[in-house]
């Protein structure tokens, strides 16, 4: 308790600070000043309760759930997403797999738990981004190796980059407008060049994130769907192909990267 | 027109099959990945010939022919002010330019279009706030007032695939997500003399 107190009065502290100069070198002073303070510190706690917490019609845990290293197997099995599994026969990100789990394991209704996979402004956070953040906390500092071993894993990588690319919509934007090339922003923003590995490790490897200015803790298939609100697209779909295809694209750019998420951003 | 416009067909479609290979089933898969949030439908998942011949990866080779003829059809396709006149008024200009706002699925429809210049773009010297994704504007006016500027100028605003293929700019006018009184007052804030884009930095 006495963390979060001074998490949120050093945060009030610095909101006023940079109303102006809000650029990110300010951002970079502000997480020094946080040093291990995160607030997502408390939604981890609450994904590892998810996990081991009985649900669903079979009243089981997630305990049984199969990340990709073995049933209940969690340290270093974010950075090995996205991945192909054989059970499924798709590759799936770590949201797609867990709704997996959630509905063979737990018996629970496949609509009902992809609903609000997302919270919205002034929500408190879903199971779903609490148990991601956790299980990103359980691979903090492992090295970024998503899986390109099987022919669907490599194929979705180069969906992924096609889709990067494809610009549609009234403003004629794809992810690239944005995002393929380095030291660029928009206003202060600045921007990763996800083509390249430094930025694609950099941005792959700080999501999930608590984000100050919407108080939650983000998951990289939100931010994903957020950049497409903004490229005026229609709405991506959790652990939809696009979705996924992009993703691995981004991990496997980011493949040698660290894992340095669950982070804190604006 | 038509004769020209079915030759346009083929040759893109020659081009983008060097590069488009891999997944023909792009659209398919972008139909079952997203879905209509209020004003953001599905049609505009549909790639016209500009956002098609756009989308190749950096460092595909287009072929060249394809891409004249796609800058020329753009290039006539500018529809210049009704009236003659370019230049509106720059305070209106200067909102326009400050605003990102319109188009996303949770914007009003009912309000105006922004035209978002200072997400990629410096302009006035006192706004800290730019983007650099686009070039700096700052002291544009400089370039003067003859109708060439004027119509450079414009057409650049309506449809900068006019001149640079492929560019990242939104085609504005073409595109309609600015109004011709808007951008006639985009064109005042970077051409009027009185606008704190021509204004010497402090």
């Amino acid at each position: 308790m006495k963390k979060r107190n001074l998490g949120f009065t050093l945060l009030a502290a610095w909101l006023c600070a940079v109303q102006i100069a809000a650029d990110d070198g300010v951002f970079d002073q502000y997480r020094d000043l946080m040093g291990d303070d995160n607030p997502a510190v408390f939604v981890i706690d609450e994904g590892e309760e998810l996990w081991f917490s009985p649900q669903g019609p079979k009243s089981a845990t997630l305990e049984a759930c199969d990340l990709g290293l073995g049933p209940g197997e969690t340290a270093g099995a974010y950075v090995r997403f996205p991945r192909y599994f054989a059970d499924t026969d798709a590759v799936m990100d770590l949201e797609a797999r867990l709704v997996h789990c959630m509905t063979t394991i737990q018996g629970r209704d496949l609509e009902t738990v992809t609903a609000k996979p997302y919270s919205l402004r002034g929500d408190f956070g879903t199971e779903i981004e609490a148990l991601v953040t956790w299980l990103a906390a359980e691979s903090e500092g492992a090295t970024i190796a998503p899986e390109q071993t099987h022919a669907a894993e490599r194929a979705m990588y180069t969906l992924g980059e096609e889709i990067f690319f494809y610009r549609a919509g009234p403003h004629d934007f794809s992810c690239a407008t944005c995002h393929e090339q380095s030291d660029m922003r928009i206003r202060l923003q600045a921007l990763p060049d996800l083509t390249s590995h430094a930025g694609a490790a950099e941005a792959w490897g700080s999501w999930p994130a608590y984000r100050i200015s919407q108080g939650l803790v983000r998951t990289m298939g939100w931010r994903l769907r957020d950049c497409f609100r903004q490229q005026r697209w229609p709405e991506l779909q959790m652990g939809s192909e696009a979705s996924i295809a992009l993703q691995t694209y981004m991990a496997v750019n980011a493949a040698g990267g660290i894992m340095t998420g669950p982070g804190l951003k604006r | 027109m038509k004769r020209l416009t079915a030759g346009i067909t083929i040759a893109l479609s020659a081009s983008v099959a060097t590069w488009t290979a891999a997944s023909d089933d792009i659209e398919a898969v972008l139909q079952n990945s997203f879905i209509a949030k209020n004003q953001a439908t599905m049609d505009r998942l549909e790639r016209d010939a500009v956002q098609t011949v756009c989308s190749a990866p950096r460092g595909m080779p287009l072929d060249n022919d394809t891409l004249t003829t796609l800058r020329e059809q753009r290039l006539n396709a500018v529809a210049l002010p009704a009236n003659g006149h370019y230049l509106g008024d720059w305070q209106r200009g200067a909102e326009v330019a400050g605003s990102g706002r319109g188009l996303q699925s949770n914007d009003d429809p009912t309000q105006p279009n922004g035209g978002n210049c200072y997400a990629c773009h410096q302009l006035a010297p006192d706004e800290v706030a730019y983007g650099t994704l686009g070039p700096s504007l700052m002291g544009y006016g400089a370039r003067g007032q003859s109708e060439a500027m004027l119509q450079y100028t414009w057409t650049k605003l309506w449809d900068t695939h006019a001149y640079n293929l492929c560019s990242h700019m939104p085609r504005f006018g073409a595109q309609g997500i600015l109004t011709e009184q808007q951008l006639k007052d985009v064109m005042a804030y970077l051409l009027d003399p009185a606008s704190p884009v021509n204004q010497p930095a402090e």
